[in-house]
């Protein structure tokens, strides 16, 4: 019900104040920045004169031949495919245990105590990335850290002293286990919803087609909660590609031989430790259209997908 | 937003497969493997409380053993030398001020967005949702310049409208399809009644989009209280670091020197908030996460 009256002072004042103070504030503040990112980065500015020196391309030129830069761009992309396929598989399997993975003889149904575990596993999500980041550097401490206790305490003495985060063989992965520990629950929760808005009915016809549990939530509710799975991915590899908050505190200066190093904490040493503004902008806009074409990736896979099926 | 209501299977006469005691198995199994993800999820967060009352020593020496007297200090120490204690009140000061400033702004734009006809609705519409895809580090150089010129760079009042402009495109997304699915009638009953489109506004559509109001509130406080990235760089007077920050400035401060019963006496201080929070509102939060992640 919208509705179309004239333009009367009361109307008027209202669509000002309403929409026009916040858009202009959210133009000013949000949009603006990202057009004048594009602009620097095609100068050589260093952000203390007060001009700034076309230079075209050469920025652009310069990322393409610099290792260190693309060495941070790899990094990236190696967590862009890993976190969301890892988190997913991980969160939709508590997912799928938490909803069917109960008791029956009658009728499929969820587990007693769903409501602890969900609230336990949400939780991460609501501390600070920092902090997580902070905390986790403790427990990966080769000496007084927590994994490496556990680890010797079960016996494996080759643990004791072993640095996770100080090899470039496991630093990356560590990294990625702990951004992996953050979001598992958050989106357990989402496909623990999405899941139940499924039609009982086709639970209960693969049943009684005599599917087991492995079979429905690869058949059934894997399908049934595409949706839900394609948003999940796109959030997760936006998420993946900038990461700075996590590896900044578990590696700040981009890790072993710059094992860890990705692309927002290359914009951000270029930026503000070596005062190169226009060569960092020109990583934001590289970082931008490596976002761009990850998510138009995802949803033109689906669209082409559902225009074949 | 609530959550969405259970479904209950039709019960079907007979059982249609496995017997009694196969199907406990798979619950066990169930329960086997949640249990062991809480246990990885609850492990390092008991073991941060614990170590944040022990002295440094004692954490190096027996990372694993209860205190032998609890260390109270730490949270003073960390309070006071670390600077826990004013970057928490700047946290309060920032965090609240915005989350008022982006809700009424967005729930305004999202009550305009929603229920009135005008030219241009559909590109502010599309502008707005354009903020939430794109990468926040691309826009931070350029903001930083912005707050300069303005004079609020390093500046409390400069990091409020910053969060508030940031957080405003998902609060508006949220909100516009919460208030077209408000019954239009009521509005029309006002306005007839000889209700100012202010009054109705703020009387009438106001309260009704109040779960909303809620839920949206909830998520971006969580949010903005986790922020990082925007003070790290727009604010880099000492004075005004809120907790995030001082937190990674306090970890990363002295190398080997940091007092480790402080630092994570200062994690627990960071996450108690957002936890008392948590607990209180987790059905409304988990409910809005699932309402907006599944759109």
């Amino acid at each position: 019900m919208r509705t179309r009256r004239r333009l009367t002072f009361d109307r008027v004042s209202l669509m000002v104040v309403f929409l026009g103070i916040p858009v202009a504030l959210y133009l000013a503040f949000v949009l603006y920045p990202f057009t004048q990112a594009a602009w620097y980065s095609l100068t050589s500015w260093s952000g203390f004169t007060s001009t700034q020196q076309f230079i075209g391309l050469d920025n652009y030129v310069h990322l393409a031949q610099d290792d260190l830069f693309l060495k941070a761009v790899g990094n990236s992309l190696v967590l862009l495919v890993v976190v969301p396929i890892v988190t997913l598989v991980l969160s939709f399997a508590l997912a799928c245990l938490l909803t069917f993975g109960g008791s029956s003889t009658g009728a499929v149904r969820g587990l007693s105590g769903s409501s602890f575990y969900r609230i336990v596993s949400f939780f991460p999500y609501v501390v600070p990335a920092i902090v997580i980041g902070i905390i986790w550097g403790r427990v990966y401490d080769p000496s007084a850290g927590l994994l490496n206790g556990v680890l010797t305490g079960l016996g494996l003495e080759r643990f004791d002293k072993f640095a996770w985060l100080g090899r470039s063989s496991t630093a990356m992965p560590a990294t990625v286990a702990v951004i992996v520990w953050t979001f598992v629950g958050f989106y357990m929760v989402l496909f623990v919803a999405a899941i139940r808005g499924i039609p009982a009915e086709t639970f209960e016809a693969a049943r009684l087609d005599g599917a087991g549990r492995f079979r429905t939530a690869v058949f059934i509710a894997a399908p049934g909660i595409s949706g839900a799975l394609r948003t999940a991915y796109v959030y997760l590899g936006i998420f993946a590609l900038d990461a700075f908050v996590f590896l900044a505190a578990l590696n700040p200066d981009g890790g072993p031989a710059n094992s860890t190093l990705v692309i927002t904490q290359q914009i951000f040493s270029t930026a503000f430790k070596d005062g190169r503004f226009g060569l960092a902008c020109a990583m934001g806009v590289v970082l931008a259209l490596v976002t761009f074409a990850f998510t138009g990736l995802v949803f033109g896979v689906a669209r082409w997908r559902e225009k074949r099926a | 937003m609530t959550q969405r209501p259970r479904v209950q299977p039709a019960p079907t006469a007979r059982p249609v497969r496995g017997t009694g005691r196969g199907e406990r198995a798979v619950a066990v199994s169930s329960h086997t493997v949640l249990g062991i993800w809480s246990l990885l999820v609850l492990v390092p967060l008991l073991w941060t409380i614990v170590s944040s009352f022990k002295t440094t020593n004692e954490i190096f020496a027996s990372p694993f053993s209860l205190p032998q007297e609890w260390q109270f200090q730490n949270y003073v120490n960390a309070w006071r030398t670390a600077g826990i204690g004013t970057y928490f009140l700047n946290s309060v000061i920032v965090v609240s001020c915005a989350l008022v400033l982006t809700m009424v702004m967005g729930s305004m734009s999202a009550y305009v967005l929603a229920r009135f006809q005008f030219r241009g609705r559909t590109l502010i519409r599309y502008l707005v949702v354009a903020g939430l895809t794109f990468p926040v580090f691309l826009a931070v150089v350029p903001l930083f310049f912005i707050l300069r010129q303005l004079g609020v760079l390093n500046t409390l009042p400069g990091l409020i409208i910053s969060y508030a402009t940031y957080a405003y495109p998902f609060t508006v997304f949220f909100l516009t399809s919460f208030f077209e699915e408000l019954p239009g009638e009521i509005a029309e009953a006002a306005s007839i009644d000889g209700a100012s489109e202010w009054r109705t506004f703020f009387q009438v559509m106001l309260p009704m989009a109040g779960p909303g109001m809620a839920s949206v509130a909830i998520l971006n406080f969580v949010g903005l209280w986790n922020q990082y990235l925007l003070p790290v760089v727009l604010n880099s007077d000492r004075q005004n670091y809120v907790l995030t920050q001082g937190m990674a400035s306090f970890a990363s401060a002295a190398g080997y020197d940091v007092d480790f019963g402080a630092l994570f006496a200062g994690a627990v201080t960071t996450i108690v908030p957002v936890l008392v929070v948590y607990l209180i509102f987790q059905r409304r939060l988990q409910g809005a996460a699932s309402a907006g992640g599944l759109k």
